[in-house]
C-alpha cells in the first residue's frame, strides 16, 4: 500500500479537467517520471501560480466537484504520483478519473460539498497538513493552532484495490 | 420492474460481483490506440503477462498522432504496432489505413447492439450510438482488459433524455447535444449513462446518433445511448447479413436490448428541439453555450472541421454546401481532416475536397491531432478556433488559445466571415 497525507495543496475551482492536469502534448512520453514537471501545467484558477512552493511538497490535494473531468488520460494521476500527491479529496469525480486513482492504489475521497468547505475555511497562510488512516477512516486537517477531523468512507472493491496495490494485482490474481 | 438497455447489457456480461456495487463484466470489444495503450504493453511486459485475452476481440489503430511527428510519437506507433504484429491482433490499422478511431471502428462494423466496448480514450461513449454499453477508461483499465477480457463497473443509473419536435434548418446533430450539455451541465451525469430516445433520435441517422453520443462524457456521462432500430440494421447490414434472415429480422433481434417501457431512472429530460438555433460554446466548458446570434464579432484566427465528433462524410457534405464558391476571409486559416480514408475518400469522389481546397482550405489525413492539441492545427497564444471537435478547455488546441465548439455548418459559415456566424444565411441557397 502506498504512503498517504501530508501538506495539502487547495484547488478552488470546480470542473478541474485532466488537460489542465497535463496537457495532451505531453502524452507522447511513455515513462511516468517524465511527467513531473508538467503537473497543473495550464491549470486556468485566479491566483493559481504552478512556480509556487506547493510542488515537491505538496501530498495531498484538496478540491471541488468534478475533479478530474475529461480526457481519460491514466497521465493525469500518473503526474500526481510522481509528485508524491497520492490521495485528492472533493465533493465528487469525473468516473474515469476516480477509477484510474483506485487502480493505481490510490485514493480520491469523497466528502460532502459541506465537509469540503469547511476543510477549506482552513486554507490560508499557514500550511495545513492531512493524516489519513485508512484503518479507522479518518482525515484529521491540522495547522497551529487548529484541527479538524472527518470520517471518510471507501467502497469495498476501492479498499481492495489500494491494499492491493490496484487493479492488475486484483484482476490477474482472481480472473 | 422493467430493465434499461444497460441494465440488460449488464446482466448479460456479468462475470462477478466481487463487492456489492461492484460489477465485472465481459468485454466483446477492446480498443487500443497509440496515446494509452503503449504503457499498458509496457507494463504487462515488466509483469511478464504480455498476452492478449482474444486477439479476435482487440481493434487497433494509431490516430491520435499520425504519421509520427517526432521520435517519441514514433517510439509509441511502433510499441502498438509490434504488439499487435507479435499477438497476431488483425484488426491494426496503420498509416494509410488508419483514421479517428471512434469513426473507424464503427465503419468496419466492430460495434454490435448489446456489446461492451471498452477503450482507454474518453469519446468510447460515441458507440453507444449502435446500442452498445462503450466505456471511456484509464490505462490500467484497459490493461486488465487485453489481458484477461473483464472490466469493473459501479451498475450506472440512466438518465433519459427525450428529444422531441423537429430540428430546424441550420440546427444539427452537434448543436443538439450541445444544447443537452448545456441543460446537463458538465457534472450532471457523472456516473450516469445517458440514454437518447424521442422522434428526433429516431429519425437520426447513425452519424447524427455517433455525434449525439460522442459529447455524453462531457456532461460526465459513462455512455450515451440510442436504442438499436431500422436505421442501426441498415449502417450494419454488410457486417451482418449472413446472421439474419432480413433486416427486419435483425431490428427485431436487436429489440431485444431495448428498455423496458416501465425500467427505471434517475432523471428523466424532455428537450424540445423545434426551438433551437445554431449554438457554439463560450469560455472553457463544453456546458458553456450560447447562440451563435448572441456571439456579435467573435473574431477567429482558424476554422476546424474534423474528429470523432464532426469529421463524417455527412459532416463534410453539410460545410462543403456552404464553403462552395467561397474564401476563407482574409486572415483566417481552415483546416479540414476527413476522420477516415474512406471518408477522405469519398469526399474526394463528390469533389468535397475540391471544394474545400478552392476556398483556401487545408486538407490533411485523417488524425485525432489539432483536437487535442497534438499536431495538424495546434493554436498559438491568444488565437481562437471554431472547431467541430468535442473540448473547449483552457490549452486545449494549444497554450494560450480559445475553442468555440460548434456545428460544421456553422464552421464553415465563420470561415467565410472571420468571425462567429449563422450558417442559416448559406443554407437552403
Amino acid at each position: 500500500m502506498k504512503n498517504f497525507g501530508g501538506p495539502v495543496l487547495f484547488l478552488d475551482r470546480a470542473d478541474i479537467n485532466t488537460d489542465e492536469i497535463i496537457p495532451a502534448k505531453y502524452l507522447t512520453e511513455v515513462k511516468k517520471e517524465a511527467l513531473k514537471p508538467y503537473l497543473l501545467e495550464d491549470l486556468k484558477m485566479d491566483g493559481f501560480n504552478t512556480e509556487s512552493g506547493w510542488r515537491g511538497r505538496a501530498r495531498v490535494i484538496v478540491t471541488r466537484s468534478n475533479f478530474g473531468c475529461g480526457s481519460s488520460r491514466e497521465h493525469a494521476p500518473w503526474a500526481l504520483e510522481v509528485n508524491d500527491i497520492t490521495t485528492v479529496i472533493a465533493p465528487n469525480f469525473a468516473r474515469i478519473f476516480r477509477q484510474n486513482m483506485f487502480n493505481g492504489g490510490m485514493l480520491a475521497i469523497e466528502l460532502a460539498p459541506e465537509t469540503i468547505q469547511e476543510i477549506f475555511s482552513m486554507a490560508g497562510e499557514d500550511e495545513v497538513v492531512c493524516d489519513v488512516d485508512m484503518e479507522a477512516k479518518k482525515l484529521r486537517f491540522s495547522k497551529p493552532g487548529c484541527s479538524k477531523e472527518f470520517s471518510f468512507s471507501l467502497s469495498g472493491f476501492d479498499e481492495a484495490l489500494v491494499k492491493a496495490g490496484g487493479w492488475v494485482e486484483f484482476a490477474d490474481a482472481k480472473y | 420492474m422493467g430493465k434499461t438497455i444497460t441494465e440488460k447489457i449488464f446482466d448479460a456480461h456479468l462475470v462477478d460481483e466481487p463487492f456489492a456495487g461492484t460489477r465485472v463484466l465481459s468485454l466483446d470489444v477492446v480498443m487500443c490506440h497509440e496515446i494509452t495503450t503503449p504503457v499498458a504493453i509496457a507494463d504487462l511486459q515488466w509483469r511478464d503477462k504480455d498476452r492478449v485475452f482474444d486477439p479476435a476481440k482487440i481493434k487497433a489503430v494509431i490516430d491520435h498522432v499520425t504519421p509520427s511527428k517526432d521520435s517519441k510519437s514514433a517510439t509509441q506507433a511502433k510499441i502498438l504496432r509490434d504488439w499487435a504484429a507479435r499477438h497476431g491482433i488483425k484488426d491494426f490499422f496503420d498509416v494509410g489505413k488508419n483514421g479517428v478511431c471512434h469513426a473507424l471502428f464503427p465503419e468496419k462494423g466492430f460495434i454490435r447492439p448489446g456489446y461492451t466496448v471498452i477503450m482507454g480514450d474518453s469519446h468510447t461513449c460515441t458507440h453507444g450510438a449502435f446500442g452498445a454499453f462503450a466505456a471511456g477508461v484509464g490505462t490500467t483499465d484497459l490493461e486488465v482488459g487485453i489481458l484477461k477480457g473483464v472490466c469493473a463497473f459501479r451498475q450506472p443509473e440512466s438518465i433519459k433524455i427525450t428529444l422531441k419536435g423537429k430540428i430546424p434548418s441550420g440546427v444539427f446533430a452537434k448543436d443538439v447535444i450541445l444544447e443537452v450539455i448545456r441543460t446537463l451541465t458538465v457534472n450532471g451525469a457523472t456516473d450516469h449513462v445517458v440514454e437518447f430516445t424521442g422522434e428526433v433520435v429516431e429519425r437520426m441517422s447513425m452519424e447524427e446518433r455517433m455525434t449525439l453520443c460522442n459529447m455524453a462524457i462531457e456532461a460526465g456521462a459513462t455512455s450515451g445511448l440510442c436504442m438499436p432500430d431500422q436505421n442501426t440494421v441498415e449502417y450494419l447490414w454488410p457486417f451482418i447479413s449472413s446472421d439474419y434472415s432480413s433486416k427486419a429480422a435483425a431490428v427485431e433481434d436487436f429489440r431485444k436490448w431495448h428498455s423496458d417501457p416501465d425500467a427505471s431512472y434517475a432523471k428523466e429530460i424532455e428537450i424540445d428541439v423545434s426551438g433551437l438555433e445554431p449554438v457554439a460554446t463560450v469560455g472553457y466548458k463544453p456546458d458553456q453555450v450560447k447562440k451563435v446570434t448572441e456571439l456579435g464579432n467573435t473574431k477567429i484566427d482558424q476554422v476546424y472541421i474534423g474528429s470523432c465528433t464532426n469529421g463524417r462524410i455527412s459532416d463534410l457534405r453539410v460545410a462543403a454546401s456552404i464553403v462552395k464558391g467561397t474564401k476563407l476571409a482574409p486572415g483566417v486559416r481552415g483546416i479540414v481532416s476527413p476522420a477516415t480514408p474512406s471518408i477522405f475518400s469519398q469526399a474526394l469522389k463528390e469533389g468535397l475536397i475540391e471544394i474545400f481546397m478552392d476556398a483556401g482550405y487545408c486538407v490533411v489525413n485523417p488524425t485525432c491531432g489539432a483536437c487535442l492539441g497534438m499536431s495538424t492545427g495546434v493554436l498559438a497564444e491568444g488565437e481562437v478556433c471554431i472547431s467541430t471537435t468535442n473540448r473547449n478547455f483552457n490549452g486545449r488546441m494549444g497554450k494560450g488559445g480559445m475553442v468555440h465548439l460548434a456545428s460544421p455548418a456553422t464552421a464553415a459559415a465563420s470561415g467565410i466571415k472571420g468571425y462567429i456566424s449563422d450558417p442559416r444565411e448559406y443554407l437552403g441557397k
